[in-house]
Formats: C-alpha cells, structure tokens, sequence
C-alpha cells in the first residue's frame, strides 16, 4: 500500500509558525522563482536544494540538509518517496499530520467530501461518521486550482457527497472552472436526486465530462432497503437516477456482488436493461472486506466461484441490450474465460496488490489484483493463468 | 402495460388475482420487479411504468418516416399473388410523372420525421429508371436544406438490373431490396416470367449488387404461397446458403389478386402456423448449432416483449402505423395510407385514398378524416377484444386488414385471422424460451438485434 496519510509527523519552528497549508509539490530545481514561494520543493540526496520556494519536504528518510533555520521544513518516512512533480499535499504542522490530497502520477484520485451518509450499507467500505466536516469541503476547494490541468480524472467520494447541499454543487462548478478537460466521477447513493430541483442544478452545471456513479444492489425494493439498511432509500434512488437523466447528467449503475444479492443477478440486469436502458455504465463489482464488510462478512461472503454462473448471464443480457458493462475488483482466474474482456484493472493503485501465486501468472499485468484492504479472504479458484494457457 | 410479462401457472395466477399472493412466495417478487404488483415497499412502479410507456410511444411524435414512390405498375413478371402489377408493355400511362414526384416530393419533406426513407416500388420500379434517377436528385438537393437523415430503397426483382442501375445505387448509397421466394423450382412456380428465370436472376442480381454496394446494403423477401408450406426448411437454406442473416417469414396478405386467384384461400392459419414454427424451430437449431440468423417476424416481437423499444413494423404498431408510419404515392398521384391499402384500391375499394398530391395539401391529406377515423378506432390499448388482452402490448392495430376482410376497421376478433396468428405467434415465441434458457439467450439476442 501507499501511505496517503500520516501522523506524528516532525514540523520545524518555521513550519509551525507558518500553520496549516495546501501546496503543490516541485521537483524542479529550474522552477520559475514567481513559482516558488506558492510551492514546497521535495529534496533529493542527489540534488542541490534550489532556494526560494515557500516550503521544503524531504521524504527520503534522511534530514535535509543546507537549508536556513527560518524556512518551513517537514520530513516524512521514507515510505512517502514516491511523491513527485505536481502532487498536492495538506499540511497541519501542529497537530503533525501530512495528507497527500493529489498524486499526478496516479489515475485514482479521489477526494472524500463528507463521512457523514443517509445510507448504512452492510458492506460499506468507508463506514459513514456523524461528524461536522465541512473543512473538508474549504480544502478541497483550496486544493483544486492547484491540480494539475491536464489531468484525466479525479473522483468525489463520501459518505453522501450530496448531503453538502449547495457546497456540493460548488465543488462540481469549481472542478469544471479550474479543471475544464478533466473528467468528474462522483459516487453517490443518488436518493437526494429524488429532489428534482438538486438534479436540475447539478445538470445546470454544464460540466464537461461528469459521472454520476449510483449503487443499485437489486431489483426488489426491499432487498436494495436491507443492503443499505435504509427504507425507502430503492424507490428514492430510482427517482434520483431518473431525474438525473432527465436532466442529462450521466449515470453508471454500480451493484457490489456479495451474497445477498447475487442470486438475482440476472434479474437485476433484466431490469435494468427494461428500465433504465439509458444507463451510461453499468459495472458489477466485487467485495472489499474493508469497513462494515470485515464485521458483516459471513452474511455477504460468496466465493466468487460460486456466483460465475449468475455474472455470466448477467453481464450477456446487459450487453445485449447495448448497455456499456465492466467488472471490477474481480481477478482474471476467478471470472469465467469469456467475461474476461469486460474486467477492468479498477483497484486504485494505493491500496493495489498480488499474491505470491500471481507471480507465475502471465495475465498480472491485465489483472485488478487485489484491495490490500481485504486481508485474507480470497477465492478458492485462485489460480495463475500460464502463459501457454492464455 | 409496459411489455413485461410473466409466465404463472393457473392456481398461483388465481391467487394473485384474488389478493391472496404471500409476499415470501417467488412469483410474488417476480410480479412486483416487473411492477405487476405495488405493496407498502415501494411505489416507484408508477414511475416506471409511465416513463416506458412514454418510450415506446415517443417515436410516434416524428410522424411519417417511409415514403413509397410507386414509380411504375409494369413489370416483366405476372406473379399471381401479386396485387398490383401490369404486365409489362410499352404503354407509359402507368408510369409516375416527374410533376407527381415533384408534388410528392414537398409533401414528403414536409413530414417532421428527422429520418426519411424514400422507397421505390412498382411494378418493377427500375423500369421507370429515368424517375427513380429525377427522385433521387431532386430529394437530395432539396435536403441540403432540410437536413434530414436521408435514405433511399429500391424494392426490385433484379430481372432487368444494369450496371447503370448499380453505378447510380452506389453513387447515392441507395438500398436494394428483393424477393427470393425460395429454391429455384419454389420461385420460378411463385414467379413467372418469360424465360422461367426469374430465380437465377435474383441469385445473380444479389451478388452483383452486393459487390457493387456492399454486402449489407441488399436484403430480401419471402412471400409465402400454398406451394411453399411444406418446404419452410429448403426456403431457410436458401436464405442460409446465400449468406443472408435471417428470413422473414411472411403471412400471405389477403389483397388484390391474391383474393382473387383464390391464394388467399388455399391455406387457412393453422397451416400457415405449421410452416411458421416448423421454420422458427428449424432456425432456433441452426442458432443452437452456431449460426447467427434470424428469423425477423420473431424479432420485431420479441423487441416489444424483451426490450422497452417499439418496432417500425406497421404491422405491430398500436395506434395502427397507417399513415404516420408509412405513406404511399402511387404513380398517377394518389395518396395511399399503406402499401396494403394501395392494393385494397386496385380491387376497387379506395377507402383508404387520402386525396392526390395535385389537389391536397399536406394537412388536408394527414388530418383527414379517412385517417384519423381508422387510427382512432382500432387503437388496440381501446378496442373491444384488445384493451384486456394480454398481448396487447405485443400486437398491432391493422384497420386495413380488418376493413378488407370483414368491412370494419375493427374486426370481430375470434373471426380475425389477424389476431388468430398473432395470439399463436406471441404464445409460441413466450413458450419456447420459458421452456429453453438456451432458446431465451437466442430471443434475447434477436430482440436486441433489430
């Protein structure tokens, strides 16, 4: 894993003195001196410190050094080495946390815009926090004029980013100001969309390149209820992915394959291929045994193996019916031969990882791998793909 | 109401029906995902509901889309089941004038439809070459202003095709559409010329045509006659080993000659649906076997039973496709609702004459009451017989039938052979894939198909 956080973290008197700040990082000692006192330059053992700019990091697990006492300096553990050019880290010097909020490297970045949540799904992954956060939103209103513009996507997650209200909108129009060619991927439960006006505000927006990803875990109202143990919230959510095609907002339909809901699989994309066939994207995907899964996996653990059968009709009918279907989280070996085409590497590459078996496997590199945040459950079918085979 | 159907024995259906379904039982849940029944769950079924029913119903808002030019009655074949044709002669008197196509013409792009297709009968349609060559033109230059989604079919024996014929068809992208009846002995008896080679021109006319437009640019008809019920497999193998991907397996209409040389008579619908699902079982096998073809009367329907789209059939439209579905311009300028009622008119019945391009405006034509009359009493959602039927939502409105065989746009429907045909066809294509997952999988695929 890559640590995207961390506590405890050593500020110098001038970084304290200085407080809390939202930096882009440079790697560039040739940097524009205009530049420079905006920015924190990440030194290197191998390269001189260029002066001038506004903060210095060093992640080498080594102190920097040549650097005057009155510049603001923080070091990170060495596990923090990967950050580079361009990537956009919040630093809180005086409680000692470091949270890297951008990594231009990296096609998965996603920024968390509440816990708080009006689902309480049984498998979430993020368990949802009653908590006062609106800080988080002045952050990442901060940190989007400083990511980089030619980047392809980013993602708002949550919680429920739609509880924000109107500072939810602001964010969708300020990543459409100050990012006009990247796209917006945006997860959310969808029910606050069953109020047309939200829905008609976020369409009026005219963002470029948005997506609405919506979870829909079955076709029966009552078994979509139990999954994110809130009544009401199937007829609420189908409200909400109407208005919001209404509208013209796009929407991928998300449905997590675990135990309760898998047997109606085929069902649940025969509805959806008979109501909601305007659907932009619909992608089926596997458990993270992260969050309220770990403490609910006996009631939602099913051998991937075990519901091969079910996919496979599932991912025929949706296909037929020209509606756009990927699988995520799934691994190569465990996936019926014919649905790997519709498999995506859709892990983020923070919490991205392969078993020693995987090592053989000649189809790792088109392979999700694994959540590092799922500890040990796997699939008993687990097995690498020789290369003679593939 | 939508579409979606489910398939219930007797007892479980009597249950629901009385209110006394326990909500544990499986087809208590099937009934509620495809919104049969709303409980204290959810009501979002509504919704649903109105908003397929919007869909299915929406393209009717773009009006007429097909356009058929009758561009000449002579033809060179005297089939006897056709309705219309002359035998060919050199009189020009049955030959559309360029002032009719003109006039034709700005009735057709007066139509709100942003997709257009303008097909060419006869007759035999290339025997007045020269219109088909003015139509086309004078179509195009004036959609350089009208900026509609613009298509052209010829529907030919292929008898008389010339490479000029092709040359011009590639130019302007036009489609080709013919018959083949069947094996060569099938045809030739189906459709005499002089010469008795009327097949081996069609099998040569199809390969040059696909050569010269592309292989998917030419399709090709059935018809189906008293001789062709006991040979539905050798039919099929010749769509098959002419490479074509599926066969429509037609009703013989009960217009025109055919009443007249008794065609129409010879065979009543049940062998009709003999020859119908000996053929669809034939073809389910070879789709079993790892041959994609299909056969078309199937998959219109099962579009309507399987996917929330409608199909351009006139056939299977409610309310009826007559008229805003299809126009007819006869060669002297008479406007015809359907091909069908052109050749209801040639047996001397113009019920279904709207007026002549020369004399009618296009609102005069379309809002008159020949139209509206017949839309608005066999719309099926409303008709005695229809409005409870269960496949109502599957079947079509067919005035122009009704009208032909019993006087009236409505029809009593247990004499229909209409409806008779249908009822058999729905139940036969919803038992075969209840039965068969495989048969569903192949269903699923043709609905989605077309």
């Amino acid at each position: 894993m890559i640590p995207l956080r961390a506590r405890s973290i050593h500020f110098n008197d001038a970084a304290i003195a200085t407080g809390a700040s939202i930096l882009r990082l440079s790697t560039n000692p040739h940097r524009p001196t205009p530049l420079r006192r905006q920015e924190a330059y990440v030194t290197s053992l191998d390269q001189e410190i260029a002066p001038g700019f506004g903060w210095y990091i060093s992640a080498s697990g080594e102190a920097a050094e040549g650097l005057p006492q009155d510049v603001p300096l923080v070091e990170l553990p060495s596990d923090f080495g990967y950050l580079g050019d361009g990537d956009v880290v919040s630093l809180e010097p005086k409680s000692g946390i470091v949270r890297v909020l951008f990594r231009k490297s990296s096609s998965y970045n996603h920024f968390l815009l509440t816990e708080r949540c009006n689902n309480n799904c049984l498998m979430c992954s993020q368990p949802p926090r009653a908590v006062q956060d609106g800080w988080i939103v002045d952050e990442i209103l901060q940190a989007l004029p400083l990511i980089d513009r030619t980047a392809r996507e980013i993602g708002f997650t949550g919680g429920e980013p739609t509880l924000l209200g109107e500072r939810f909108l602001e964010l969708v129009r300020a990543t459409e100001s100050y990012l006009p060619n990247t796209a917006l991927h945006i997860l959310s439960n969808g029910r606050n969309f069953a109020n047309n006006k939200l829905a008609k505000s976020l369409a009026a927006i005219r963002h470029h390149d948005l997506m609405l990803g919506i979870p829909l875990y079955s076709d029966l109202a009552h078994l979509h209820d139990y999954v994110v143990q809130a009544d009401g919230a199937f007829d609420e959510t189908i409200r909400g992915i109407l208005n919001l095609k209404r509208h013209g907002v796009r929407v991928e339909i998300r449905t997590v394959l675990q135990r309760p809901t898998t047997d109606r699989l085929p069902q649940l994309a025969r509805f959806l291929a008979r109501n909601l066939l305007f659907a932009d994207h619909v992608a089926l995907m596997g458990l993270e045994v992260t969050g309220f899964a770990k403490g609910n996996l006996d009631r939602l653990w099913i051998d991937p193996a075990d519901y091969a059968q079910e996919l496979r009709a599932a991912v025929s009918i949706l296909t037929q019916a020209g509606i756009k279907t990927s699988i995520y989280n799934s691994q190569l070996c465990v996936i019926p031969e014919e649905l790997r085409q519709y498999a995506r590497r859709s892990i983020s590459d923070w919490k991205q990882q392969y078993l020693p078996a995987c090592d053989r496997c000649s189809l790792r590199p088109e392979c999700a791998g694994f959540f590092a945040t799922s500890g040990t459950k796997f699939s008993r079918a687990i097995t690498p793909i020789l290369s003679e085979a593939a | 109401m939508a579409g979606e159907y489910i398939s219930l024995p007797r007892d479980e259906l009597e249950r629901f029906a009385k209110g006394e379904l326990p909500s544990n039982e499986q087809s208590y849940a099937e009934l509620k995902a495809r919104h049969f029944l709303i409980d204290d769950d959810t009501n979002v079924a509504i919704d649903l509901l109105a908003l397929k029913t919007r869909t299915k119903l929406a393209p009717l808002a773009n009006f007429t889309g097909l356009h058929i030019f009758v561009a000449t009655l002579r033809c060179e074949h005297s089939c006897p089941y056709c309705q219309v044709s002359r035998a060919n002669d050199d009189r020009t008197e049955f030959d559309m004038s360029e002032a009719t196509a003109a006039r034709s013409l700005d009735l057709v792009f007066q139509s709100p439809s942003p997709a257009i297709k303008i097909e060419f009968q006869g007759g035999e349609p290339l025997l007045n070459f020269p219109l088909i060559k003015y139509v086309v033109s004078e179509a195009k230059k004036r959609n350089e202003s009208a900026k509609r989604d613009l298509a052209f079919v010829i529907a030919t024996n292929l008898a008389v095709l010339s490479d000029e014929h092709l040359a011009f068809a590639r130019e302007h992208e036009i489609l080709i559409s013919t018959s083949l009846d069947g094996p060569a002995e099938l045809h030739n008896r189906n459709r005499p010329r002089q010469g008795r080679d009327s097949h081996q021109r069609a099998i040569d006319g199809i390969h040059r045509a696909r050569a010269a437009l592309g292989f998917h640019r030419v399709g090709a008809l059935m018809t189906t006659t008293a001789a062709s019920l006991g040979q539905v497999r050798d039919i099929i193998d010749e769509y098959v080993s002419m490479d074509f991907g599926g066969i429509f397996l037609r009703p013989l209409s009960p217009y025109g000659f055919a009443i007249k040389t008794k065609f129409y008579q010879s065979y009543d619908q049940r062998r009709w649906l003999g020859f119908y699902f000996e053929g669809l079982d034939y073809i389910i096998d070879l789709n079993r076997a790892g041959l994609d073809f299909i056969e078309h009367y199937a998959a219109m329907v099962l579009k309507k039973m399987l996917t929330p789209s409608q199909t351009s059939y006139v056939d299977l439209m409610s309310p009826s496709g007559i008229g805003i579905g299809a126009l007819v311009y006869n060669y002297n300028g008479t406007v015809y609702v359907s091909d069908e009622s052109r050749m209801l008119a040639e047996m001397g019945d113009e019920t279904f004459a709207l007026g002549n391009v020369h004399d009618d405006s296009f609102a005069e034509l379309l809002l008159s009451e020949k139209l509206l009359e017949p839309l608005e009493k066999s719309f099926a959602a409303s008709v005695p017989g229809c409005s409870w039927c269960a496949f109502e939502p599957y079947c079509g409105a067919d005035p122009v039938f009704h009208h032909a065989t019993q006087g009236d746009f409505v029809g009593k429907k247990p004499l229909s052979a209409f409806c008779t045909r249908n009822m058999a066809v729905f139940r036969g294509l919803i038992e075969r894939m209840e039965a068969d997952e495989d048969v569903r999988g192949i269903f699923e695929r043709w609905a989605n198909l077309i």
